[in-house]
């Protein structure tokens, strides 16, 4: 079984295909947003390199979001493109997830946090307890005070923050000392590999979708929709 | 050739199958504009993530309604721009997806270029050259169509669109959204004569157009009755507005036919359905000789069908994408890349 996992949600535009127990090709681009110009080109090249064809993939994972609105979706309507013409399965992730399982084996918190704009973050909360993922905390768009709220009543020994939210928000969460650490640049990042283990082991399980279903995790409506007038 | 096009540069997710650039198979159009009317016009990101939903679906509706399989398409085509980036980049992400894993070519249009080629559609006699009316929402440009691939812009709006100053009079008369076809019902009932906004003409040797004068006018007009506390007559309002944009469409496109010695006139784009326009058109045309087309009012609207036809000629002047395929907001009439 063979899964091209897909990942336009952050600055980062990734994909990589697995097989089963392998990781077989992996391209990320972590500098300047041009995903909807250049992720399918990419895609192309990955192919191409590790001798894959498109049409041999078994099913299309996704990462649905949180993160900027436009990027989820550029994903979204290629996966549903793919997976449409070629009439295959869809695997979803949510990029949090994807996140925490570039840190598989952690002891402690895992804190991924998106920047979100206005001050807020899309955050959630996992542990690891025998290598199965744990979600803490639910998926969930918070200004900086309710997440250092949130991470206090954790009682966490050590909470591990990455995401490309980090940085915003690093120095707040110290500042209260709380037992913050920093994950280091390489693992911070969303990565189609991490985000990718975590849909073949979806996949494996019978876990799937459709390129009908399959939907955005906005975790925000639209600023008109929040800003409407009643009546 | 059969070209499976999609269409989402607006409000409007669209999906159609074209034969040859002439002959419509199915043309589905989803529009959303039920949505966005509580909001009094097109909200952006509204618009996008309803495309994203409902696209795989219209998608299938038009290989079921033409009664064809993957196979069976030639290649797949897609508006490129102009129009909203984010409601655009959903159309590209798909079409661009759907024709690697086919491997089929891959056409992008401009959108501008569709409205004029839903002529083909309707006509299938109809060959350049030709001079186009074309308005919408965005556009009010009158463009000489020398050959399939060859816009010239002669003349084009310097402020408002007619279809932006519609949309604006229609909300304060409180008529809704969209505002043409809402001023073009109500101007029916309405007196033309009753109020007279100005006809912009601008220089006498320019094709330009010019709305924002117009619209200040009929704004003006309306505060003042405001003030007094006297009666509007929205329907006369209506009308005399109407008639005043259309005035000026018609004056300028007929001296640009006869200026340029234009074999025939196309209208095209949104505004092109109101029914006002056209009979004035045909009629003014018809005193130097000249015969006006124009496309069923399902055409004129955003659609699909229109960049099917508009692909087919990119594909005999082989003009084809590649993956690097991009939506471009901003593309101008004319621009092919």
């Amino acid at each position: 079984m063979k899964l091209l996992m897909i990942d336009t949600s952050s600055i980062v535009a990734t994909a990589a295909v697995l097989e089963e127990n392998k990781l077989m090709c992996e391209t990320i681009v972590n500098y300047k947003k041009k995903h909807s110009e250049k992720m399918m080109p990419a895609i192309d090249h990955m192919l191409n390199d590790a001798g894959l064809t498109i049409q041999e993939m078994d099913a299309f994972g996704i990462v649905v979001g949180p993160g900027s609105f436009t990027g989820i979706r550029i994903g979204l309507a290629t996966v549903k493109g793919l997976a449409q013409a070629l009439n295959k399965p869809v695997v979803a992730v949510n990029a949090l997830e994807g996140l925490a399982y570039n840190l598989p084996y952690t002891k402690g918190l895992i804190y991924p946090v998106l920047d979100a704009q206005r001050n807020e973050g899309y955050t959630a909360g996992f542990t690891f307890e025998n290598g199965k993922m744990q979600t803490i905390m639910e998926a969930a768009v918070l200004p900086i005070d309710e997440m250092i709220a949130q991470l206090k009543a954790s009682q966490a020994e050590a909470i591990y923050l990455l995401g490309d939210g980090a940085d915003r928000f690093y120095e707040a969460m110290a500042a209260e000392g709380l037992p913050i650490k920093r994950v280091k640049a390489h693992l911070a990042m969303n990565r189609a590999s991490s985000s990718g283990q975590l849909a073949m082991e979806r996949l494996l399980a019978g876990k799937t979708t459709d390129f009908y279903q399959v939907e955005p995790l906005y975790l925000r409506k639209s600023y008109a929709e929040e800003h409407k007038k009643n009546g | 050739m059969k070209i499976l096009s999609i269409e989402s540069s607006c409000d409007e997710t669209a999906v159609a199958i074209v034969e040859d650039g002439r002959k419509i198979l199915t043309n589905q159009i989803y529009t959303q504009i039920e949505i966005h009317k509580a909001y009094g016009g097109v909200v952006p990101e509204i618009a996008s993530r309803n495309h994203v939903m409902k696209m795989p679906y219209i998608i299938e509706d038009a290989l079921k309604d033409a009664n064809l399989t993957w196979q069976e398409i030639d290649a797949i085509a897609v508006t490129k721009g102009p129009g909203l980036v984010g409601a655009l980049l959903i159309g590209v992400s798909q079409a661009k997806a759907m024709a690697y894993a086919l491997n089929k070519p891959l056409i992008g249009v401009n959108h501008m270029h569709g409205h004029i080629c839903a002529n083909f559609l309707q006509h299938p006699d109809l060959e350049p050259p030709f001079l186009t009316l074309v308005v919408s929402g965005g556009h009010s440009h009158l463009v000489m169509v020398e050959d399939y691939q060859t816009f010239k812009v002669l003349g084009k709006t310097r402020d408002d669109a007619a279809g932006e100053a519609y949309d604006k009079i229609s909300r304060v008369l409180g008529l809704g959204y969209p505002g043409g076809p809402a001023i073009d019902k109500a101007a029916k009932t309405g007196n033309k004569e009753a109020i007279a906004f100005p006809r912009i003409m601008l220089e006498k040797d320019s094709f330009d157009f010019s709305f924002s004068g117009l619209k200040s006018s009929v704004l003006n007009y309306l505060n003042g009755k405001k003030m007094k506390k006297e009666p509007i007559v929205v329907e006369d309002v209506a009308a005399s507005f109407q008639a005043a944009v259309i005035d000026v469409l018609v004056a300028k496109t007929i001296h640009c036919a006869q200026t340029v010695h234009a074999p025939k006139i196309c209208i095209a784009g949104g505004v092109s359905a109101n029914s006002q326009l056209r009979e004035q058109l045909t009629k003014a045309a018809k005193a130097i000789d000249c015969p006006v087309y124009y496309p069923d009012p399902v055409l004129c609207t955003d659609n699909a069908a229109m960049i099917g036809s508009s692909a087919y000629y990119n594909s005999q002047a082989h003009e084809y994408s590649d993956l690097y395929l991009n939506a471009n907001p901003g593309l101008k009439i004319g621009d092919l890349a």
